[in-house]
């Protein structure tokens, strides 16, 4: 017999980090070894949480694949679920079904030089795939991030940030928005596709990741496509609504495409394909 | 081409209005049209028949913008209006108020004062299939009452179908939508089902018209339109025929309840 | 197939049989104005008279409202059970329109797409369909467009089609169908002679095809069709809630301190908040855009993506709707147009 798709795994909270003003990562594990012993899943991969009593809220597997011993989620605390989530603390269990979707096409850039354009949240999708990247890092060219949120106070992952502006082989650029600034803030003032086209990214065998909310998305793709980018070179995630993750409740879909389970990854040349509803 | 229909294609001819909401047949039954281009005036119709609130309509940004529009009212689309008006809903200058009188002659409402007055002199007699059960209902003992609007209400599929016909229900968030906190179950239950038509009736409470619009929409024709039409009657009759206007948002320093000082 | 005839009057009887030996028998009751699928108890509640429900059989196998766990908070700890399959009863749907029967095949893809859903699985099997071929119809009826009809078996288990005042013709497509044959198989006798079935079915005119639908919607997103065929939709759900096939739902929490469950209930694509994310942002942010999710993804998504239709011609939309939205006066209209 089948399984209960609906049925979460049981997850122990082993840590919680306050990332930004009303943004937390918890650090999860399975109260069953054995599921958490089962438990695989790619960079890019989303999971549908719970907060037992208020429902549950889908976002991206924010640690690397190549970290087994535990799945990380980011959140900002926005409605029902992730007030509910918010409230939790470390010690107390909560749901969690994935991993679904796609991922990201990893194996194909291994030689490749990466740029990760991000805005806001939306660095918790990419930060999979950056450290999926780095925890490989001698299979990859040049890795570039470029990173900006409203504020200072807004930039979320702050211990990583500084972890990757120490290395040597990685080109970090942080940004925020005009009047966003600190007096001691020493990045970039400025919106990420200004700051982005600042840094001048080489496009030669270069892979660009975009995430970030819609209108950022919107105004970065011209800007890569000035520095040369190619469409197939491009790859973003979308965020629909969703509440089954798994291609039944019917609400996620552009189109013909459904986020569950064609994406949430897609490149720029499926994009160009879709129906322009997201 | 009759009256209503010429006088829809000068309206539309000249660009005095951008659309005209009005009534068009349907397939077996009369319903909402939207003219658009004078040589669709033609399809304008006007008869008793006309049994949706199109009134409806005209808070829906989306389909009227910020363009001048004319409506086609019946008692009912007009009773809204004015209450639409007092609510602060309508641009009374982008709107155009229409009626046909029994000769088909078409007449401008052009203020409120005439709006008042047609609905005094247009009043509807009350609907003697509603006053009956409405009878029949206060002539029930409290069990009776409650096993009557289980029956009945356990049969909703809550398709808001009711909320989505009615001119006064325009909140971009309905109460039934609002999940932090969660003031109603939004499943098909006896219970929230029950909840969910007491809280539409008390929102409605002293600014329902009583068209019926509510009623009419149900897929399951239950009577939850004697339930506005009750609430109205009470209110009428314990707080007076006053200024109107919704009554659980009204209070005056004389209230006698003592909260509110 | 097995083919047999019964005399008209011994129908009830069999029913009772039915009734005595299956948990729940669901069929069409008239109540006031309407007529709904429920639970009898004898046959003498049945409207044999009805042509179709108002709410379509889908609750059959996907009720409004369903538990998919439970949960007990205790401490920093949860506890989740499921409800055993044991309360899931044995049903047969009797009295149902072959617009009813073939309805469960696009809700079986739906369900089944890639991640099997055991809970609808689970009632869908245990759901054995008896549909009685329409020897009348409506206006709203046009079954016979989207590749259905009013004798056609498909999704049944048995058809009846009443051949005269006296005989009516059995059809038994199924095992579970032979197995309703059995609990009073004197009164089936094998059928002698061939009988002229179609003769005495509904005669609903072809009016399209929905592969013409599908190839014209198909190219059509940016049509102006969806803002002037849905300027009078209210956004209600009463057409997806009486679908036989909608199956779009939401899921919800039905929470009472430190337990509480898991549901999942019906939804509309047609409700303005069904795609909005909590940001306030919204991908389907007019009717228009929202009408054209129920078109398509009918006549265009799932015939692509699951090789099935999203449509039976049942016409009940067409009935729910306040402001007569009507389906196939829409569809003829996408038929007959030149991409726009």
């Amino acid at each position: 017999m089948n399984e209960n798709i609906y049925l979460p795994h049981i997850m122990v909270i082993d840590k919680i980090t306050v990332e930004a003003p009303g943004v937390k990562t918890f650090r999860l594990k399975f109260q069953n070894e054995e599921e958490g012993k089962a438990f695989q899943f790619r960079a890019g991969n989303f999971a549908e949480y719970s907060a037992f009593g208020e429902g549950e809220s889908t976002f991206c597997i924010a640690s690397a694949p190549t970290r087994k011993e535990y799945v990380e989620c980011t959140f900002r605390h926005a409605g029902r679920v992730t007030s509910g989530l918010n409230r939790l603390e470390e010690g107390q269990t909560m749901g969690f079904r994935g991993p679904f979707g796609n991922s990201f096409p990893i194996e194909e850039w291994k030689g490749k030089n990466i740029l990760f354009v991000a805005g806001g949240i939306a660095l918790p999708p990419m930060r999979c795939v950056i450290d999926n990247v780095l925890d490989l890092r001698d299979q990859f060219g040049d890795v570039t991030i470029v990173y900006g949120a409203k504020s200072v106070a807004d930039l979320v992952y702050k211990e990583e940030l500084a972890e990757w502006n120490q290395r040597s082989d990685v080109k970090l650029v942080t940004t925020v928005d005009p009047g966003g600034e600190t007096p001691d803030w020493k990045g970039e003032v400025g919106f990420v596709p200004n700051v982005l086209d600042s840094v001048a990214p080489n496009s030669d065998n270069t892979v660009a990741v975009v995430c970030g909310p819609p209108i950022m998305i919107k105004f970065t793709f011209p800007v890569l496509e000035k520095h040369g980018f190619k469409d197939e070179n491009i790859y973003t995630t979308l965020e629909n609504r969703m509440k089954c993750g798994v291609g039944k409740c019917g609400r996620c879909n552009v189109g013909k495409m459904y986020v569950c389970k064609d994406g949430p990854v897609f490149s720029k040349v499926q994009l160009n394909d879709m129906a322009p509803e997201f | 081409m009759n009256k209503l229909q010429e006088r829809a294609t000068d309206l539309l001819k000249g660009g005095t209005v951008k659309l005209i909401i009005g009534f068009e047949q349907g397939n077996n039954k009369i319903r909402p049209f939207f003219c658009e281009k004078p040589e669709d005036a033609e399809k304008l119709i006007y008869s008793d028949d006309c049994s949706t609130n199109n009134a409806v309509y005209l808070t829906k940004k989306e389909l009227i913008g910020d363009n001048k529009i004319a409506i086609i009212a019946t008692y009912k689309e007009i009773a809204s209006i004015i209450q639409l008006n007092k609510e602060n809903q309508i641009k009374k200058e982008n709107l155009m108020v229409l009626t046909v009188d029994k000769d088909g002659d078409v007449t401008e409402l052009t203020s409120f004062e005439e709006m008042e007055k047609f609905c005094e002199e247009n009043t509807p007699a009350p609907d003697p299939v509603v006053a009956a059960l409405i009878e029949k209902i206060d002539k029930m003992n409290r069990e009776e009452r409650w096993a009557y609007w289980k029956s009945e209400l356990d049969k909703c599929i809550r398709c808001y179908a009711c909320r989505a016909a009615c001119p006064l229900c325009y909140c971009n968030r309905c109460i039934s939508e609002v999940n932090c906190p969660q003031w109603l179950d939004p499943w098909k239950s006896t219970l929230s089902n029950i909840e969910w038509q007491i809280n539409r009736v008390m929102h409605m409470s002293g600014r329902c018209t009583g068209c019926g619009a509510c009623a009419k929409a149900c897929p399951l024709d239950l009577p939850i339109g004697i339930l506005t039409k009750k609430m109205s009657t009470d209110i009428k009759e314990m707080l007076g025929e006053g200024e109107g206007g919704n009554v659980l948002s009204t209070f005056n320093p004389n209230d006698k309840e003592n909260f509110i000082h | 197939m097995e083919k047999y005839i019964i005399k008209t009057e011994q129908i009830d009887a069999w029913l009772k049989r039915i009734i005595e030996s299956v948990p729940r028998v669901l069929a069409p009751v008239s109540s006031g104005t309407k007529t709904e699928f429920r639970r009898i108890k004898s046959p003498e509640e049945v409207n044999n008279k009805s042509l179709t429900t108002t709410v379509s059989a889908k609750a059959a196998a996907f009720p409004p409202v369903e538990t998919l766990f439970k949960y007990q908070k205790d401490g920093k700890d949860t506890t989740l059970t499921e409800d055993s399959f044991d309360k899931y009863p044995e049903t047969v749907l009797w009295h149902a329109r072959s617009c009813d029967a073939m309805g469960f095949s696009p809700l079986s893809a739906i369900f089944d797409w890639d991640y099997k859903d055991n809970i609808y699985d689970e009632r869908r099997n245990k759901l054995t369909i008896v549909t009685f071929a329409c020897n009348q119809s409506d206006e709203c009826c046009f079954c016979t467009s989207v590749g259905g009809g009013p004798g056609n078996v498909e999704g049944s288990d048995i058809q009846l089609t009443m051949l005269n005042a006296t005989d009516t013709l059995v059809e038994v497509m199924t095992e579970k169908g032979q197995k309703l044959v059995a609990l009073l198989p004197d009164i089936f006798q094998p059928l002698s002679e061939e009988v002229d079935k179609e003769a005495v079915l509904a005669k609903i005119p072809v009016q399209f095809t929905k592969e013409e639908i599908k190839e014209h919607v198909s190219n059509a997103f940016d049509s102006p069709v969806w803002k002037r065929q849905s300027a009078r939709c209210l956004g209600c759900g009463a057409c997806a809630f009486v679908c036989p096939t909608c199956a779009c739902f939401d899921i919800q929490e039905d929470a009472h301190g430190n337990h509480g469950r898991r549901l999942r209930c019906w939804d509309a694509c047609g409700f303005s908040l069904f795609t909005q994310h909590t940001s306030g942002y919204n991908p389907r942010p007019t009717q228009a855009t929202r009408w054209r999710q129920r078109i398509l993804h009918k006549f265009s998504y799932m015939p692509e993506r699951l090789g099935v239709y999203g449509c039976t011609g049942c016409g009940r939309c067409s009935r729910a709707c306040p402001v007569d939205m009507n389906l196939q006066e829409h569809l003829i209209s996408i038929a007959n147009s030149n991409h726009e």
